[in-house]
Order: structure tokens, then sequence, then C-alpha cells
């Protein structure tokens, strides 16, 4: 879409310009040319099907690939200057499968890795794994065995773990795979505090219920290009352009959009919406 | 409730506790399915959903057990032989996929059942033309995307011709595309096969679409059941801050009864219906405007 972004104004936290990736020299481009400003502070969502390029984009941010051709740009460093340990300072990223990332015994050491690593002193060190247990509800786990966890709570190691280095811009790949609602409901909470804190968000996801009630930008991410890009409201209510990439828009929306006879707008996005619109016309 | 509804009874649970060495998983459970029956199963990690599956399927896990299990009119224990007349389909593909290639795959459960091999050469099309894989039958299975696995899981297990079908989550671990493809085929298998079904799944719009009853469970019990337009009333369950999520429309309608807007009788779960209430209401108050 070719309007301006009112969101990403401010100072970018990533900065994609024209990147293009392959995995191999002869294997096929997975990204063709694509370009996207982050500005710090923002809450975005990327969606679209499996194998469109989303988590290979996500991997150009924290400098664990480089692009092929084009520049990626993280809090102002080329990721090609800089090393991924430099670069993790800055990006924090939490895989979907929390056992790709886990490999210590206990959760304490696995949280306090990250901190070490940053050569913080081991008073701080201490300090940064306990805010984190605290902030991820794993106080009562912290001397357990990691791999003893059930999913749910190996999710909030991972996401823990990450927090410990606390950088200022986070990918999250499907924070809520494997989780019942109260799990979910925990991350995602906890993610909408971060970023209330003023650190960016930056959430691949298939929810698309998740992405309209609580992203207000969504980039859309189809076939190695970014196919829409905007508020959410406009992205997730334009039907069309979702069937392309293979989404369709929330169940309240859908039914929103079947009532526009009726005066209900077709962008409603959350239950409340729906319930207010259908409240105020049913009323009139 | 279950025992008003007609037709032979395809699962029949009593009382059912079981033990895991370390914690309870089932706290008492009694449950009838008829046959033909599609039932679905929600609820929080740790309910059980997964150890009653397991149970029904005979593939009992070690631990305590007591209560009776009946499967087609058979009693399940541990010693019972391998049950041919269920087949159960797990959460990742990946567990259940074993042969090179498709046609391979799907061969391998009735190979092991020393099924004719002339039989099992002739089934194999028409068990993957059901999935809609009978382009892939000479594919290799890792080159399949996940949707494609979880269909082959559900070819594997189709063509031992199970009476009883159990799927715990089987589009958890799917993208939006590969979760219709696979639901789409589970809602058409029980009218093509005449099966029944038994589904875990938390996506409360797809369940209602396509359950006839729905039972939660909680802690190793089952706390309601219903059929959707029923069960989705329940504010003990839904409809609350912390509450397990229902079909977005439900808790719309839901809403707009709270409101004094619509009666408890006109509550549906399903999409159609409520596109079609809504209609009807916002025409309704449209047309006495324009009176007024």
């Amino acid at each position: 879409m070719a309007e301006p972004l009112p969101l990403a104004k401010g100072e970018a936290a990533i900065e994609v310009d024209d990147a293009r990736f392959r995995y191999s020299a002869s294997g096929p481009e997975v990204l063709h040319g694509v370009s996207l400003r982050v500005a710090k502070g923002e809450y975005l969502a990327m969606i679209g099907q499996n194998g469109g390029g989303k988590t290979t984009l996500a991997k150009l941010f924290n400098g664990l690939l480089k692009p092929t051709s084009g520049t990626v740009r993280t809090a102002g460093i080329n990721t090609r200057d800089a090393t991924v340990a430099e670069l993790a300072r800055t990006v924090g990223y939490v895989y979907q499968n929390p056992d790709h990332q886990i490999f210590a015994q206990k959760v304490r050491t696995e949280i306090a890795f990250g901190p070490r690593n940053l050569g913080l002193t081991p008073e701080e060190v201490t300090k940064r794994v306990d805010d984190a247990l605290d902030l991820v509800e794993l106080r009562d786990y912290e001397d357990a065995f990691a791999f003893s966890l059930g999913r749910g709570l190996r999710q909030k190691l991972a996401v823990a773990s990450v927090l410990a280095m606390s950088p200022p811009v986070i990918v999250v790949d499907e924070p809520t795979t494997g989780l019942d609602l109260q799990g979910s409901r925990s991350i995602l909470d906890l993610l909408s505090r971060w970023n209330a804190d003023g650190r960016t968000i930056i959430v691949i996801t298939h929810d698309i219920s998740l992405v309209a009630e609580r992203v207000p930008r969504t980039v859309i991410i189809s076939g190695g290009n970014i196919l829409a890009d905007g508020p959410t409201r406009d992205v997730l209510s334009n039907a069309d352009l979702l069937q392309k990439a293979f989404l369709r828009p929330p169940q309240v929306t859908r039914v929103a959009q079947r009532l526009q006879q009726f005066g209900i707008p077709p962008n409603v996005m959350t239950v409340h919406e729906l319930r207010d619109e259908l409240r105020r016309a049913l009323r009139a | 409730m279950q025992d008003a509804q007609p037709g032979e009874k395809a699962i029949e649970v009593d009382g059912l506790r079981f033990r895991y060495p370390e914690r309870e998983a089932l706290d008492g459970i009694d449950l009838v399915v008829r046959r033909g029956e599609f039932v679905g199963i929600t609820g929080p990690s740790g309910a059980g959903k997964s150890t009653l599956c397991v149970c029904l399927k005979g593939l009992i896990p070690a631990g305590e057990i007591s209560g009776r299990i009946m499967v087609s009119g058979k009693e399940i224990d541990r010693v019972s032989p391998f049950q041919e007349n269920s087949a159960i389909v797990f959460q990742d593909p990946e567990t259940q996929i074993i042969g090179l290639t498709v046609a391979e795959d799907v061969a391998f459960g009735p190979e092991n059942l020393k099924r004719d091999p002339d039989w099992i050469r002739a089934h194999i099309p028409e068990t993957l033309k059901i999935v809609r894989l009978e382009a892939y039958e000479n594919a290799e299975t890792y080159q399949l995307s996940g949707g494609q696995k979880q269909r082959l899981a559900i070819a594997d297990a189709l063509i031992l011709q199970p009476d009883i079908m159990i799927l715990d989550e089987p589009t958890s671990e799917l993208d939006p595309v590969g979760k219709e493809e696979v639901l789409d085929v589970i809602a058409r298998l029980r009218h093509e096969r005449d099966l029944t079904v038994v589904m875990v799944e938390h996506a409360a719009e797809q369940l209602a679409e396509m359950a006839d009853r729905i039972i939660v469970m909680e802690a190793g019990r089952i706390v309601d059941q219903g059929p959707p337009n029923i069960l989705y009333r329940n504010a003990a369950i839904f409809h609350r801050p912390d509450g397990e999520r229902a079909p977005q429309v439900a808790e719309v309608l839901y809403g707009l009864i709270e409101d004094g807007l619509l009666d408890e009788s006109e509550f549906t779960a399903r999409e159609e219906e409520a596109v079609e209430l809504l209609a009807r209401k916002l025409g309704a108050s449209q047309r006495l405007a324009s009176h007024g």
C-alpha cells in the first residue's frame, strides 16, 4: 500500500531497504526486495502463510541472516558491520519452539546465560534474573530443571531469557502456539507491558484475533514480498487483500461486513466493538 | 442427557480415573458417544484431554487406572489387542509419519496387520483421494507441507477402516491454510465414511460449526457438555475476562442478551445463523424506525 504510515514516525528501530535473500547461491530467492521501517516503541505484527518469508525477514533484523543484497539497519547499525553477539544486545528473538533455545539444566542458569555474556557484574546478573522471573511469574520454578517444565512454562522461560538481556527490540515468533488460553493471555499481557515501557515489539503470528485486539500495525508478508503494511484496522478489514495471502478477517469483522446494509461499519475489529455497534443499531 | 439420544453406543466410559506416577490426570470421567456422533473436547492444558484420547484408543500409559472403557462393545484394558476399529491422530504429524513416500506411509499400517498386498495397493489411491493427496502418492513425505503431512496422518488412520476416529489437536501446529485443509477433510469424513469422531480442539469457532456436542474438561473432569448453541451460553465457563474462549459471535450475542436486546432462546454459536438472526433483527428495527 502506498499511503504514508502514521505509526512509523520517530527514530527507527529497524530499517530494511530493498532486502533480497536466498539461502544458497543457487537456491530460490525467498525475499524479493523488501523495504520496511519500524520506529522505536512500535508494536507490529507480521502475518502471512508459512513459507511466505516472515521468519526469514525477522532473522535479518538480528543479523542471524544477512541480506543477499540491500541493507538492514538495527538501531542505526548496518547488520553487515556487526556480529550477532553485538546485535543481540539490541534485538532479542524468542523462537516459536522454546526447545530450540533452552539448553541449560536449571531455570536460573538458563536465564542468567544472556546477561552473563553481556559482561554484567554478578550482582547485576542476579538482579536481571530475578526481575525476569517475576515478570513471567516463574519464581516458583527458579531451581527446577528446565526440560521438566510443561510447554507453557518452557515458553515463559524462553521469554524470560530474552527479557533478561533487556533488549530494546524484541521479536517473538508465534508466542501462543501450544499454549492454552491462560498461557496465551499472560504472554500477550507481558508483550503489551513491554511495549508500554517503550520497547519495540514485533510479533509473528497466525492468530488474527490476537492481532486485531492488541497490535496497532500489521504487515502481511506473502511470497517473499510485503503485500500490505498499515494500521491493523485497515489491513484486517480488507478481505480481498487478506484472501490473496490465504488469510481471513476475524469472525466479528466478517459478520460486520455482511451487516453493512444495516449501518454496521465494515472495519469492526473486536467483540466489544461489534457488540457496541449492534447495541446502537438495535436501540435506534 | 446423552441417554435421550438414539443410536448405538460407540464409546462408553464409566468412572474412569487415571493417575500418572507424579500426578492425577483423570478424576472420574463418565461419557457416552453415539455411533456417528461428532464430539469436540476443549479445556485448558493439563485438563486430561490427551490422556482421555490415548485411553480411548487403548494406548493406556504407565500409571494407575480404574473404571471402565468400552469401545464398540468391547472392554479396553492394558492387555487388549490392537484396536482395529478405532484410530488416533496426534498433534504433530511428524510423530506418526514413517514411510519415505506417501504411498509407503499409508501402506505401513495395513502391512503390519498382514492385510493382503493387493488389497492394500487397491486402497491407497482411494484413501489418498479422501484427504485430497491423490496427486502425491509417489511424493517423498519430507517434501509435504504441515497441512499435507497431517492429512497424510489421517489417511494412515483411514486405510485401517476404523469406525471411530480420535483426533488430538490435529491442527494446532498448522498455519491457517493447513488448518482449514485438515478441518475440511475431517468435516467430510463423517458423512462419507459414517465415522464417529472425537476431536480435541481449541479453535472454538471451528468447533462450533462442526461438533454435535462439545465437552469441556478441567482438572481431570468433565465440567460441562452440550450442543454448541447451548454450551456456549454457560457463563460459568465462558464470557468472563479469565474464561475459556467462545466463538466471537457467541460472545457478541451473549452480550446482546445481557443488554436485553435478544432473547436467550435466540442464542447461537454458529456464524451463518448469527448473521441471519442479526440481519432479521436489524431489518425489523430499521422498519420500525422508518415507520415511527
